[in-house]
């Protein structure tokens, strides 16, 4: 009986925060998961940064686990994340820029141009620290790569 | 919409009270430069902290194209779309007619060698602040790059606002070469202050503005809503930015937060540019940062 009434209770409550996260906006839920996204991968490039600035010691296993992890990410299909209106301008909690989804957007390219270097680095991550040091910069760039065409500014 | 037709009236009053006489653009003496020459390895480091790449070479350029200044990037305003410049020594299209005084008067008078006023969507504002001798280095630096053959496209503002002479008034109000943040501070601040408050012009962005367009000092570097497009300006001052010292110089190089979230829009090409600085001046505008009044 106590099972069945916290069941119950669990899955009111699970549906209610589905229910919240409806009430925040059409796209409330793409655009936490995307941004989640971008979360695991910055969790990882921080693994690899850390260890390219010299603030962590370099362990090759550790650095290929998080190179993988980024690649993986790169690899995944994110499309049905970013539905067109997504943008920041009716989702305030979004940083999209609807440049990503106008005509002569290069998205697709800014998301290869990352994919290429998440690749760079899963070759270059477990063989010394050198390499990873040098595939950090192209890494880096991607993802400037892509936030400076498409990233709306907020505080 | 009401606060357009309130800063135009404001506008036209100003320029009627002014005066035709008294609204010709301001210039410095002839003799200002007499004495300085430039030199264009130590230009090409003011070209990089004044971030002119960023507005005058074509809107999506990389690595060398970045030293193509032929302008034509748009930036929409509420007072109308200003369009780049041509700056590139091009001497049909671009400046390659100017001479050092020539850039001296529009990067600190905010006026034109035929004695126009510039619109303050060129930072001249901030620029203002910026040494002679910087001017005359940068000058030096331009002249090296290539030159580009596409005339300046002319800016797309109406009426009140295509009356250059009314920025007289703009220019009276906001032309302050005045440092923002005052009193003591150590070298490694000071060099700091010139880099963010003079070439490095953050505050165009990161400073709200008034009505009349102009930067509100009382609220220096708190950040404000993006002029005719989406999102805000973050709010730079130790109220908001709790980052260290070193977290923000490494970010200005990497673009990276201390979080491995990573620089997005203009900002991303104020990285690439500061990235061509030396260690120093990117700890230097950190060490600025943190003496800057926090504002909420």
């Amino acid at each position: 009986m106590k099972k069945i009434v916290a069941g119950t209770a669990m899955a009111l409550l699970s549906m209610a925060s589905i229910g919240l996260a409806q009430d925040e906006g059409p796209f409330a839920k793409e655009i936490e998961a995307r941004q989640g996204l971008m979360v695991y991968r910055a969790i990882n490039i921080g693994t690899l940064a850390a260890m390219a600035k010299g603030e962590a010691e370099y362990d090759a296993a550790k650095a290929t686990t998080a190179a993988n992890a980024l690649l993986a990410s790169a690899n995944l299909d994110a499309s049905m994340l970013w539905p067109p209106g997504s943008d920041n301008a009716a989702n305030p909690e979004s940083t999209a820029s609807a440049a990503i989804w106008a005509d002569g957007s290069d998205i697709g390219a800014k998301a290869g141009a990352f994919k290429a270097a998440a690749e760079a680095m899963a070759g270059a991550a477990g063989t010394d620290l050198a390499s990873l040091q040098g595939a950090m910069e192209a890494l880096g760039g991607s993802c400037g790569g892509c936030h400076k065409a498409y990233r709306v500014p907020t505080n | 919409m009401r606060r357009s037709h309130r800063s135009l009236l404001v506008f036209a009053v100003i320029a009627a009270a002014g005066g035709w006489w008294l609204s010709a653009p301001g210039r410095l003496p002839a003799s200002a430069l007499d004495g300085i020459a430039g030199d264009a390895t130590r230009g090409e480091q003011v070209f990089w902290a004044g971030g002119c790449a960023s507005c005058h070479a074509a809107p999506d350029a990389e690595d060398d194209d970045k030293l193509k200044l032929g302008g034509g990037q748009r930036f929409p305003s509420p007072f109308g779309t200003f369009i780049a410049p041509n700056i590139s020594p091009d001497p049909e299209n671009g400046i390659g007619g100017w001479s050092a005084l020539d850039l001296a008067n529009a990067m600190t008078r905010g006026t034109s060698p035929a004695g126009e006023h510039y619109y303050p969507v060129f930072p001249y504002a901030s620029y203002a602040k910026a040494s002679l001798q910087d001017v005359a280095d940068l000058h030096a630096f331009l002249m090296t790059l290539p030159p580009v053959a596409t005339p300046s496209a002319p800016h797309e503002v109406s009426f009140p606002f295509n009356i250059r002479r009314s920025l007289f008034g703009w220019k009276f109000l906001y032309l302050n070469r005045d440092w923002v943040v005052a009193g003591d501070l150590t070298a490694e601040e000071d060099r700091g202050r010139y880099l963010v408050e003079a070439l490095g012009h953050c505050g165009e962005c990161h400073t709200p503005r008034t009505a009349l367009g102009g930067m509100d000092l009382s609220r220096w570097l708190s950040g404000g809503p993006v002029p005719a497009g989406q999102g805000r300006f973050p709010n730079i001052t130790p109220a908001r930015l709790n980052w260290s010292a070193d977290e923000i110089a490494d970010y200005l190089k990497s673009g990276f937060t201390p979080d491995f979230d990573s620089a997005g829009g203009h900002m991303a090409l104020v990285v690439e540019n500061l990235a061509h600085l030396p260690p120093e001046d990117r700890a230097a505008i950190a060490a600025y940062l943190k003496k800057v009044p926090p504002v909420e």
